[in-house]
């Protein structure tokens, strides 16, 4: 057994998230530039370039990359040979997010209850994952989501006999739908298998993988390729203003299924994609 | 190329200005979000007094982040528009110039925006760093407690936007 104080997960969690606030990761930054080329509309192109420039102003960490600093999702894997200690391990997890806000100058974003509505005021709580894996090591990772982008996912129970065009229709005509209200050009997560809820669930860790790489299997590599193609070829462009740059990227992750079953999910998500990952 | 327009001056040059075309604003602007505009709502629908006079005004839907010390305010880029919607013509009503947002919004507003000659202008959503430097001051103005949500009122230089829907009701979303 391998012992860990909770003490440190806290400063890691308030670490992880400001510099998720603050950083762009590298393949969405280099998406943006290939995007500023290959751009034929002007105000398309500006605004792209401006979203750059964003991204260098927010490095100097006196303002965060987007002002909607999120809701916080927290990724756990677990070695199942770590013992904790001083403390219990979520008490350290809310006490790293309510740092990380308080000290990052962070926007508080959450409401206690979803209609009555009075904000925490702290940003609590966050959402966590939790995988048990081999060995006495913990993988951290932080995903501070904005929600204009969250409100434009989807989710659908098809049926077995849905084909793959099928799906890519669903997705696509999903993501079109939705315009410039999720503040394109996006990333979009893809989930397909598992349940109702495990689909969503992998859709938001396919917004994860980078976007310079693509599946494994040919099969889904050429999916993501498709419903990317077939949304930039919509015109809404970055902000809506028109051009080809409406999405930068799509991942697809898949899990087995039930024979009755086949749930497909997508997780919208902005250019800002926030996350930062650490293994203690 | 955009345009430099001084609203406190010239709101009509920018009420004129066509769909698609590139502005950089100067002068005053008010921020608001959901909750301030519910707040809104519900203060007139009990008939008592607004705590803000919206006439001429600009509304950009924005809700920052706080400010660090030394600095007028936090990252302040737009929020989605179309939230917005339900409240548009109580807003138009109390004599609002034009609004600020991202993203397209419902058929029913390029009607309304018609009626009122009061445009929508969009600024970049994911930019709040970016345009937290156009923001050279900030104050509260109503509604404190809603934190973020509060109406605040911004003077704002060189701050770029794009007209989305215009005078007549043309607009730049497909």
């Amino acid at each position: 057994m391998r012992e860990l104080s909770v003490q440190i997960i806290k400063q890691t969690i308030a670490d992880l998230i400001l510099k998720a606030q603050h950083f762009l990761p590298d393949d969405i930054k280099s998406a943006i530039i290939q995007a500023i080329h290959d751009e034929p509309n002007q105000s398309a192109k500006e605004i792209l370039r401006i979203l750059l420039e964003n991204a260098d102003i927010s490095e100097k960490k006196v303002f965060p990359l987007c002002q909607d600093t999120g809701m916080v999702f927290v990724y756990l894997e677990i070695g199942q040979e770590i013992y904790f200690t001083r403390g219990l391990l979520k008490d350290a997890i809310y006490s790293g997010v309510e740092l990380g806000y308080k000290e990052g100058y962070l926007r508080k974003s959450i409401v206690a209850d979803p209609i009555k509505r009075v904000n925490t005021k702290n940003n609590l709580p966050p959402i966590i994952f939790t995988d048990i894996v081999a060995g006495d090591r913990i993988k951290i990772t932080v995903v501070p989501k904005g929600f204009g982008a969250e409100n434009q996912s989807g989710l659908k129970m098809m049926t077995p006999s849905a084909t793959k065009e099928d799906i890519i229709n669903f997705i696509v005509n999903g993501v079109i739908a939705s315009g410039s209200k999720g503040c394109p050009p996006a990333i979009i997560g893809v989930g397909i298998g598992g349940s109702f809820d495990y689909s969503a669930n992998i859709s938001k860790r396919a917004l994860l993988l980078p976007i310079n790489e693509c599946n494994s299997d040919p099969f889904y590599a050429d999916m993501e390729k498709e419903i990317l193609t077939r949304i930039n070829e919509s015109d809404i462009g970055p902000m809506g203003v028109g051009g080809k740059t409406t999405a930068l990227g799509v991942r697809i992750i898949t899990y087995p299924t039930h024979i009755a079953g086949l749930p497909v999910a997508y997780n919208y998500c902005c250019h800002s994609l926030r996350h930062a990952s650490i293994e203690l | 190329m955009s345009f430099i327009i001084d609203i406190d001056k010239d709101i009509d040059q920018l009420r004129k200005s066509k769909a698609g075309i590139p502005l950089l604003i100067n002068g005053t602007i008010y921020s608001a979000r959901d909750a301030a505009h519910k707040r809104l709502k519900e203060l007139i629908e009990k008939g008592e007094p607004l705590p803000i006079d919206l006439k001429n005004r600009i509304l950009y839907y924005m809700g920052p982040t706080p400010a660090k010390e030394g600095n007028v305010i936090g990252s302040c880029g737009p929020t989605s528009s179309y939230r917005m919607d339900d409240f548009f013509e109580m807003t138009l009503e109390l004599g609002i110039a034009a609004s600020i947002g991202k993203g397209s919004r419902a058929p029913f507003v390029k009607e309304l925006i018609k009626k009122y000659k009061s445009p929508y202008l969009i600024t970049i959503g994911g930019a709040g760093a970016y345009l937290a430097k156009c923001v050279v001051s900030s104050r509260v103005i109503a509604f404190e407690d809603l934190g973020a949500e509060a109406i605040t009122e911004l003077v704002v230089k060189e701050f770029p936007v794009i007209v989305g829907i215009d005078f007549r009701g043309n607009q730049i979303f497909t």
